[in-house]
């Protein structure tokens, strides 16, 4: 295994796994202390969901490889019409999930021309 | 609802598992896991990591947006103490998920460290599958029905996330970037039909927003303000309009 190999996998234990599990842990040592609907894991629950909308957001505005190739008007489009798809067709996931990758694909096939 | 895989009175701990890998199979999460992992597995290519270290991430971390945080921030770069704290952040949401299984999982001779793999096994997909299906399990065999759900959606995961990552590395352009694209927008979307409360809703617009700004910014932490920043605001937001609302 290459040094780098190596590097990515302790990575992987000491800024993945760990901070990850440590709540699993904590989670068996608290026990009953806590509830569902006190306003701690409410605000919790708020900022894991605005850290994963940052994520997603990073995503398309700075994406990886074969998406970079797609220009962000496309990326940003598909996005939009994702979600116009998803109220429309009675705010089914898949729908929007459908309709975003048919307007990414169309966006890029026409950029491309 | 008699198949005879459904586990009766005082079955064999083997047999509680294999219903459990049963009904992993056989639940409509297989296959959003399917699809959320063909996504994850397609950026873990084109972000530059082995299929084995995807795998073993899928088995280590097993959690879809923690994953998704781990392979963007670290094949972007960024430093190893934003990640940490991105990853920690993203999975708070792990330890109230525990605390309301235990008690379904526990009798009175359960060794502690008989719960180390369920509370592993603890992500979104397993744990709705574990709240709704273990009640109707006898508490001695939950454990291993537990650990047969767990089993089963992480092996959908793993051969999932191998599938988006070679197919990823094939696929024609306009294709290969269908497969990145899936993990923002199934999440999008997923996240709005999930909220039901106000809170959730605004916090995803207020991330949505300010991550990219952050980034852009070149702000040092940029997840990790974007999460605190976001939910915050977001959380006091919907507390004082609830008040409002009540009448007094």
């Amino acid at each position: 295994m290459s040094n780098l190999a190596l590097h990515s996998y302790l990575a992987l234990v000491l800024v993945g796994f760990l901070p990850s599990e440590v709540w699993r842990w904590l989670g068996v040592l608290l026990g009953r202390s806590l509830d569902e609907d006190s306003e701690i894991v409410l605000w919790v629950r708020a900022v894991a969901t605005a850290l994963v909308a940052a994520v997603v957001a990073r995503i398309v505005l700075f994406p990886p490889g074969g998406l970079a190739d797609v220009p962000l008007e496309v990326r940003l489009g598909a996005i939009t019409c994702g979600l116009i798809g998803f109220f429309v067709l009675k705010r089914s996931p898949f729908a929007g999930l459908i309709v975003g990758e048919a307007a990414l694909v169309a966006g890029a096939l026409l950029v491309g021309r | 609802m008699s198949t005879p895989l459904q586990p009766g009175p005082s079955q064999s701990t083997a047999r509680a598992f294999l219903s459990g890998v049963v009904a992993a199979w056989t639940s409509v999460f297989a296959l959003v896991l399917a699809g959320s992992y063909i996504g994850i597995g397609a950026l873990a290519h084109d972000f530059g990591f082995s299929i084995g270290w995807m795998t073993a991430s899928t088995l280590l971390v097993w959690a879809a947006p923690a994953q998704v945080i781990l392979v963007s921030t670290l094949g972007a770069g960024a430093a190893l103490i934003e990640v940490a704290l991105a990853i920690a952040l993203s999975a708070v949401r792990l330890l109230p998920m525990v605390v309301a299984l235990l008690p379904l999982l526990r009798t009175e001779r359960t060794r502690q460290r008989e719960l180390i793999l369920p509370t592993h096994f603890t992500a979104i997909s397993m744990w709705v599958e574990a709240l709704r299906l273990l009640p109707q399990i006898p508490r001695e065999n939950r454990i291993a029905y537990c650990n047969g759900i767990g089993l089963g959606f992480m092996t959908i995961a793993c051969i999932a996330g191998a599938i988006g990552y070679l197919l990823a590395g094939r696929l024609p352009l306009p294709l290969a970037a269908t497969l990145l694209f899936l993990t923002p927008m199934a999440f999008l979307v997923s996240v709005i039909r999930n909220s039901r409360l106000m809170v959730d809703r605004l916090a995803f617009a207020i991330g949505f927003a300010v991550g990219p700004l952050m980034i852009w910014g070149k702000v040092d932490l940029a997840l990790m303000w974007t999460g605190l920043i976001g939910g915050t605001v977001a959380h006091v937001a919907a507390r004082l309009v609830a008040r409002k609302g009540r009448p007094s």
